[in-house]
């Protein structure tokens, strides 16, 4: 037990000599005008990405937006239709999956159910040719790096899922890749484990420092855990950045509002001065900054967007810009926040976020309420299409 | 015990619950059980029926051994020491059989697994079809088919003779390749069901896995594929070993005229004989040695037995 919290807590192993022996070379991955056609459908259009040596780098989409079919294209499973894949600079046309610096660790892990986790861990040496003895060695260190230290003898599906979660990563480092491809590994797993193993992996992967490629829907996943993001649609890459930069400044009305809580108001741009937006809502005029790399005039349809907590409640007379009346359809108390759940136009809804500061009022359902958007933090985007709910 | 029968009464009613207790009492009392309790009996008993029917019955109608000791030994007055004919032909069936079945599980597990993770849609249907069709024809009609194949004058000889590969023609009828092709031929399907049943429902990110993770495809099939397929692939060669060894159409209209297949001489004690409880000794030694074969080899391949179930 104390070893695996040893494990764990990064300032006791980062020195610690078991895993220094598991640095490991990362490589650039290089994406050239990827495009991957199934007869009709075209999975993935015209990506075009370097992911750089070392990173820990996320693919970001809801389901069927091509992320998969990338991850396949660059493990060596699907060879695109149009571009190239450079591992390390080298050009990976008609190199077999076998053949790849990178390991793949799938959805369900595709651990061996016949073998022992042992056997499991050391599959790739065995492919090599190293002898059973020094297989054993090089697992049981495995073992220990993912904290699971004595466990190489059990079955695999005598484990948790958590634990075959860290057998699938020991056994993909144990063929020394210099890329780790991950497809939403942690998608089977309960919350607790996952935010747990989101923590794990980020250790494991500075550890290592090989690339990490991950694959997700889970916008909080990419966000803990990514050096940079890349968010898909429809096999489009609609935006590489850093997390924060994603969040705060998305690029498309889509990553506005797939990435995290947002709420949008559509209209016409009626005014622009510099970096700032007025655009003309149902709601009455709404200014918001423009984003970054995004060009608007007036005339031109937009969407406001204002997260939840880039919106306050107006006290009686203080502010008249940018301010929406709105009736309370409920409240929600999440601990460090209240939720306040708002009528919209047309049906819609509108969320907004208090931090929970030990005052908080609480307000009675259908009971009138004036909010008001911070405009600096309310981003003006060109009309698109939205992320489903 | 009770408690059982109770539940399972109370899960499927009355009416299939009655039905599915007769049909599998008939199916294994009636049916299996019964008549080879009656056939084993036999074989422990004197040929009363031939020598002096009225003694059935009598207090000379005692157990003996004496059919088994005959398929040891021979007649009293057999000047060798143990029985050469029957023993050989037992002993060549069984290594036929055998080598049927290791021939089959080759030509068929590639085959099977073609069709579980290669093939697609249009190509499955069509390949399934194309192995279940021929075996609408009649076992009789296919191996008389099967002499005008590999007789002297045959098709084949004839081709191989006039490509000039043969100069003169061979009787693979006399020389038992048309019996091999043959046996092997008749049960292939019994070996690419339960292969393709266990291959397909291996996950097909264990293989990729196992690519990806630097392996050549044929390490693929022994660490991954085949593991995984072993109660497929040892309910296959069971079935297809047991069937070719207790085959008798085919060696009869397809064996070479001087090579006996056991059945055969077991169907002349109770036929042409007339010596059921020798001929039923005989039978009952080749099942005997058939089973202890086949658990030798699951114990050998650490196959459970009720894993060829599944």
């Amino acid at each position: 037990m104390f070893a695996y919290f040893k494990q764990i807590n990064p300032t006791l192993n980062i020195q610690d000599q078991t895993f220094k022996t598991y640095k490991r070379m990362s490589a650039d991955v290089t994406l050239e005008n990827i495009t991957v056609k199934f007869d009709e459908f075209t999975a993935v259009k015209d990506a075009d990405i370097t992911i750089k040596g070392g990173e820990f780098f996320s693919f970001l989409g809801p389901s069927g937006c091509g992320k998969t079919t990338l991850l396949r294209t660059i493990s060596g499973f699907q060879e695109p239709s149009e571009g190239s894949v450079y591992i390390g600079g080298t050009d990976m046309a008609g190199i077999g999956p076998n053949k790849r610096p990178t390991a793949l660790i799938f959805q369900n892990l595709a651990l061996f159910p016949l073998m022992s986790v042992c056997e499991n861990i050391a599959f790739s040496l065995e492919v090599k040719g190293v002898s059973k003895k020094e297989r054993r060695r090089r697992a049981d260190k495995l073992l220990e790096l993912v904290a699971l230290p004595g466990q190489g003898d059990k079955m695999v599906n005598e484990l948790s899922g958590g634990q075959r979660q860290r057998v699938a990563v020991a056994r993909a480092l144990a063929a020394e890749p210099e890329v780790l491809l991950l497809d939403e590994p942690l998608s089977a797993l309960d919350l607790r484990l996952r935010q747990h193993m989101r923590t794990e992996l980020r250790e494991i992967q500075k550890r290592a420092g090989i690339t990490f490629i991950y694959i997700t829907h889970d916008q909080g996943e990419a966000l803990t855990m990514s050096d940079r993001v890349a968010v898909m649609r429809e096999g489009f890459i609609e935006q590489v950045g850093e997390g924060t930069k994603v969040y705060d400044n998305p690029a498309t009305a889509f990553v506005a509002s797939f990435v995290g809580e947002n709420n949008a108001f559509q209209g016409n741009v009626s005014e622009v001065k510099s970096r700032k937006v007025i655009v003309t809502t149902d709601y009455g005029n709404l200014e918001a900054s423009l984003a970054d790399d995004v060009k608007l005039s007036v005339g031109d349809k937009a969407i406001v967007f204002a997260r939840p907590e880039a919106m306050t409640i107006v006290k009686r007379g203080n502010a008249i810009k940018n301010v929406i009346n709105s009736r309370v359809v409920y409240q929600e108390f999440e601990g460090n926040f209240w939720h306040l759940i708002l009528d919209g136009k047309n049906g819609a809804k509108i969320k907004m976020s208090q931090i929970n500061d030990g005052s908080t009022h609480v307000f009675e359902e259908r009971s009138e309420l004036k909010v008001q958007i911070d405009p600096k933090l309310a981003v003006a985007l060109p009309f698109g299409p939205l992320a489903a709910e | 015990m009770k408690k059982w029968f109770n539940n399972f009464f109370l899960r499927n009613g009355l009416v299939l619950s009655l039905y599915m207790l007769l049909v599998s009492f008939i199916w294994i009392i009636v049916m299996f059980v019964l008549p080879q309790i009656f056939m084993f009996d036999f074989s422990f008993r004197f040929n009363w029926t031939q020598i002096d029917p009225s003694k059935i019955g009598g207090p000379e109608d005692v157990y003996t051994l004496q059919h088994y000791k005959f398929l040891l030994f021979g007649s009293p007055n057999n000047p060798d020491p143990f029985n050469i004919v029957d023993v050989s032909v037992f002993a060549h069936t069984i290594l036929t059989a055998v080598f049927v079945t290791f021939f089959d599980l080759l030509l068929c597990y590639p085959v099977a697994y073609y069709l579980a993770h290669v093939a697609k849609g249009g190509v499955t249907r069509l390949m399934m079809l194309s192995l279940v069709v021929p075996f609408w024809i009649n076992e009789l009609l296919r191996a008389f088919a099967f002499r005008i194949l590999f007789g002297e004058e045959g098709s084949i000889n004839n081709i191989l003779v006039f490509l000039g590969i043969l100069s003169q023609p061979i009787d693979f009828v006399r020389e038992n390749v048309a019996l091999y092709t043959g046996l092997g031929y008749a049960y292939i399907l019994l070996m690419i069901f339960p292969i393709y049943n266990a291959v397909e429902s291996l996950d097909r990110n264990q293989i990729e896995a196992a690519r990806d993770l630097g392996s050549p495809w044929w390490r693929i099939h022994l660490r991954v594929v085949i593991p995984f397929a072993k109660p497929g692939i040892t309910s296959g060669c069971t079935m297809v070993f047991m069937l070719s060894a207790g085959a008798l159409a085919l060696p009869q209209i397809i064996g070479g005229p001087s090579s006996l297949w056991f059945t055969q001489i077991i169907y002349q004690w109770f036929n042409t004989g007339s010596n059921w409880p020798r001929g039923s000794a005989y039978a009952v030694s080749l099942l005997v040695i058939c089973v202890i074969l086949v658990l030798m080899i699951m114990k050998i391949f650490k196959v459970k037995f009720g894993e060829i179930g599944r």
